[in-house]
């Protein structure tokens, strides 16, 4: 084919040798498609806007003398200088849309479509939470909807649906536990809770007014139910515990400690974080438990936001159900869906702990979250666990050959693989090697927990990832992990390649810049 | 069900016979050995259905969707803690950018800058718009952070007793209670009277040395407008610390901010800019306070920082106060935060800048203005505020809770009631609630004029 190339060389000039990338530098400090950004303090102005409003009707204004006549400080860009903004900085960020997301205890997940088209209907995204009840009866109902899928897949009786993130869920769980002792004139000083459990759980306990005690784990990664046994007594108000635990395995003794812990007089509270590795294939109401939360954002894959928001749902057995918290969504005998606030609560739910939050909860996310449910179905759900924990089980075993697997050797995992840094040398660890992956395009896994383990590395591909891309994934930590045992110098100043290389935390803590202040010479410059 | 028709599980029956014996197992079964066998389920949960497709799931969710009234379709007046703005169409683009929504907290943070960079302006706008000197990454929104703040105070001042505002969101009340409950604080509060007048001279006499905080709420629950200066001067000689709670930040376009009048910490809900009305949530947690304090706020705080070659660059900071390493001794228990609305509320600000922030406050505010003159014109409709930003309260002269149902009925969404606020206070049952956004238009008052003309008669 002729092509009129006018000028334009149409092939590689042979034999051009390379330079190294280190040699290369750029007028602007940018590398192609990798660009900085600078704030909009340094590019905005505060008289440049992007909206145009029309013009206000021209009457007195009734702000009691009270206007803002000093400069606010905030600048604004146009439309297109604000898409560019952050178009150009959320290519900094790394996301379950760029790549497998191996982050262990967090469950990401692909985040499917439908769900954000479904919460965008205006019949969801806009009503007001305070509308006479007549007008929201579908929202109503899409609660009482998502209400029924939880508890049948928990196998609990009731659900709280306020609570407004994972951690928000414990503290709705513990507060329940409290409501229900202090009801029984019995109120108990401590909660027990596993050296290996999520930081949360010791800070919910105490947030509401426990002692909190730890139980040892025993040599295989689990709670030694005999010293639970031996520590629990009339001062123990429960026990909070993760199952699938931290250590990414299940708990085989649930139902014994429950049972233990209930003939002792206490309660039990479950995190629910790790439900994914079980979700249709077990139901936590089965193992004896009072109280589990669950995360949306990570078993039902409402998006995680770069840090929410998230939803946390709490299941609540029988002896637990009278207590939970307002508001709560009751089908009448009529068909209709009534909400039951603090107005109603006497007749209706007068043991109630109280509210939570305003309003009703995460709807947002509630809507998300029922999409992919009945996308799953029952069956589906079946499969999501299965396939988590099949893929979490062969990145195990494709690795435990390089890598130490502290529990490896007692048996299967559950949805996440855990290994420590056993083995590293010239004084590398995990840190290293997590930098190391993101050179290699990846997130890394959780680093340095559980505590239990010396340098663990929790990885969770989740149940979206296919065989290619786990493969893919193996072979980059598999070569990253023996780089880490050969002592490879060159990991200890990883990422190379990333917009950033490692940032300087502990600058960052001593002079804390939380917000951007005005460079001195140029304030000068405008005096 | 057919195993390779589930569209969001990519495995496929080889891959997952392939895998197994990777692994040395028969069955998918043998890796469930660890649950007891009385507790595993052999078949799909029951009275659940099976998997559906796209199609089907629209199709359910859409019926869902139409039985609700939306506040786009009618004339709307509800406000109360969530506020109807425009929301841009560029915020929704960029907030559904997958390296935003599908992204975690920025736990690694060369690759998470972008995040990062936004939580930073984020939070120099939240500062400067209340007037201090910092602000955190979000809450989970404005009742939970109104609470966060009163213990704070009570970390700050060693004391307990917060004083809440008549005017505080009665939902925001009902939190703190609910809280107070387990940590025993002790919280003085009273519900409002149909004044035109707020409690500022009955909180400014109740001020002690054992008060930990003064709670006021600005604008009001009922759109009232005080100067909270004098409480900030009486709360300083006290040691004790003024907290302001700001439910419609969009007022801070047009009325001085709570920090320039003296409050200690400010504290709201972020909703107003970006995030929509999503039936109550999620929405997002606004909180600052002066620096001094810094060190005993709670949730995730993003700070500037250097990499190793000397480039800026931003970071999470300040974790020794947070859950993950105190735990038991942490200022809270939070987690996840509201990152996504954070964004939204950031990048719709963004596009506003202080011109169009100013712009669109006063738009509200001359709107409210002037259909609060419409509606009180009305015979038997009495307007309480004296001064208002965009929502006032109506005194009518029959309880006004019959009244929205019956109008709701009629596709006109009049405003919120006191007695669906305030169900235990039968001398509030006639006020109604009335927010006027830049999205009313003149034929939206009209018909709510009418309507109540007719209500009312």
């Amino acid at each position: 084919m002729n092509m009129l190339s006018e000028g334009r060389p149409t092939k590689q000039e042979e034999n051009l040798t390379m330079p190294t990338q280190d040699a290369i530098t750029t007028h602007t400090g940018n590398r192609a498609l990798m660009v900085d950004e600078p704030l909009i303090f340094e590019t905005g102005s505060p008289d440049r806007s992007g909206v145009d409003l029309p013009d206000a009707p021209e009457v007195e204004s009734r702000l009691g003398g009270l206007d803002r006549k000093a400069p606010i400080g905030v600048p604004g860009l146009s439309e297109a200088e604000m898409v560019r903004h952050y178009t150009r900085l959320s290519r900094q960020n790394y996301a379950i849309d760029v790549g497998l997301f191996p982050l262990g205890s967090c469950t990401m997940k692909h985040n499917p479509r439908l769900n954000e088209k479904m919460a965008r209907l205006k019949g969801f995204a806009d009503i007001h939470p305070m509308q006479p009840m007549e007008s929201v009866q579908g929202a109503l109902e899409l609660i009482h909807e998502l209400a029924e899928w939880l508890k049948l897949l928990t196998g609990m009786p009731a659900v709280a649906m306020s609570p407004k993130a994972g951690a928000h869920g414990e503290l709705c769980g513990i507060l329940a536990i409290r409501s229900a002792l202090e009801a029984r004139g019995d109120a108990r000083e401590v909660i027990l809770v596993p050296e290996s459990a999520h930081g949360t759980n010791p800070a919910t306990a105490a947030f509401a007014g426990y002692k909190v005690e730890d139980i040892p784990a025993n040599s295989n990664g689990r709670v030694d139910l005999e010293a639970l046994k031996a520590r629990l007594g009339p001062d123990v108000a429960g026990v909070m515990i993760t199952n699938p635990n931290t250590c990414g395995l299940f708990e085989p003794d649930m139902k014994a400690i429950s049972d233990a812990v209930h003939a002792a007089g206490g309660l039990v509270y479950c995190d629910g974080a790790n439900f994914n590795a079980i979700v249709g294939k077990v139901r936590p109401g089965d193992l004896g438990v009072d109280a589990m939360h669950i995360n949306l954002h990570k078993t039902f894959s409402t998006p995680h936001g770069g840090g929410g928001p998230g939803s946390g749902p709490v299941v609540f057995s029988e002896a637990l159900a009278p207590f939970a918290p307002l508001p709560i969504v009751e089908k009448m005998d009529n068909g209709h869906f009534h909400l039951i606030e603090e107005e109603t609560a006497e007749e209706h739910h007068s043991s109630s702990f109280g509210r939570m939050v305003a309003f009703h909860g995460q709807m947002g996310m509630f809507t998300r979250a029922l999409t992919y449910m009945l996308s799953h179905g029952a069956d589906g759900l079946k499969q999501v666990s299965e396939d988590a924990v099949l893929n979490a089980n062969y990145i195990l075993r494709s690795l435990d050959d390089i890598l130490e697997a502290p529990f490896g050797k007692s048996g299967p995992c559950m949805h996440e693989a855990l290994f420590s840094d056993k083995g590293f040398t010239n004084g590398l660890g995990t840190l290293d090697l997590a930098k190391g992956m993101i050179d290699e395009g990846y997130h890394p896994m959780t680093m340095y927990f559980p505590l239990v383990v010396h340098g663990a590395m929790l990885v969770e591909p989740t149940e979206t990832e296919s065989k290619a891309a786990i493969d893919q994934f193996v072979g980059a930590f598999r070569s990253v992990a023996e780089r880490a045992k050969a002592g490879d110098e060159l990991l200890k100043s990883a990422p190379h390649f990333a917009p950033r290389h490692r940032l300087d935390e502990t600058q960052a803590a001593r002079k804390p810049a939380l917000v951007w202040t005005e460079p001195e010479d140029f304030a000068e410059a405008a005096e | 069900m057919k195993e390779d028709k589930m569209r969001y599980l990519p495995l496929t029956p080889e891959d997952r016979q392939s895998m197994l014996a990777t692994i040395g197992a028969q069955t998918v079964d043998d890796l469930f050995v660890d649950v007891p066998e009385e507790a595993r389920l052999t078949g799909p949960v029951q009275g659940l259905p099976m998997h559906a497709g796209e199609m089907a799931v629209e199709a359910h969710m859409k019926a869902l969707a139409k039985k609700n009234h939306a506040a786009g379709d009618m004339p709307f007046f509800l406000g109360a803690g969530a506020y109807r703005h425009h929301v841009p169409a560029s915020v929704d683009h960029i907030i559904q950018r997958g390296e935003f929504l599908t992204a975690y907290t920025p736990y690694q943070p060369e690759i998470a800058q972008g995040t990062l960079q936004t939580l930073f302006e984020f939070q120099t706008q939240v500062a400067r718009l209340f007037g201090v000197d910092v602000a955190n990454a979000s809450m989970y929104d404005g009742s939970t952070a109104c609470w966060e703040a009163i213990t704070m105070a009570r970390r700050i001042t060693k004391r307990s007793k917060a004083l809440l505002s008549s005017g505080l969101h009665p939902h925001y009340v009902s939190v703190a209670k609910t809280m107070a409950k387990f940590t025993k604080d002790t919280l003085v509060y009273d519900a409002p009277q149909l004044d035109a007048a707020t409690d500022g001279q009955r909180l400014l006499d109740q001020i002690d040395s054992d008060t930990s905080c003064i709670v006021v709420q600005y604008p009001d629950i009922l759109g009232r407008i005080d100067n909270m200066a004098a409480l900030a001067e009486k709360a300083k000689a006290h040691k004790a610390l003024l907290i302001a709670v700001v439910t419609e930040p969009v007022a801070l376009g047009a009325i001085m901010s709570p920090g320039e009048m003296g409050a200690d910490i400010v504290v709201g809900e972020g909703q107003s800019l970006g995030v929509g009305l999503q039936f109550g949530g999620p929405y997002v947690g606004l909180f600052g306070c002066k620096e001094k304090y810094v060190r005993q706020m709670p949730g995730r705080l993003c700070g500037e920082t250097v990499d190793a070659e000397g480039k800026r660059g931003f970071v999470l900071t300040l974790s020794t106060r947070e859950q993950h390493i105190r735990r038991e001794k942490a200022t809270s228990n939070i987690c996840t935060n509201s990152g996504l609305c954070a964004l939204a509320f950031t990048a719709h600000m963004t596009l506003l800048g202080e011109k169009g922030l100013r712009q669109l406050a006063t738009l509200n505010h001359k709107k409210a203005v002037q259909a609060a003159g419409r509606l009180s014109a009305i015979s038997g409709v009495k307007l309480l505020n004296d001064s208002f930003f965009n929502e006032f309260t109506l005194v009518l002269d029959k309880d006004a809770r019959p009244i929205v149902r019956a109008l709701a009925d009629q596709r006109i969404l009049a405003g919120v009631s006191l007695g669906r606020l305030y169900p235990e206070e039968e001398s509030l049952a006639h006020g109604l609630i009335v927010a006027v956004t830049e999205t009313v238009s003149d034929e939206d008052v009209e018909a709510l004029a009418v309507a109540l003309e007719g209500a009312l008669a």
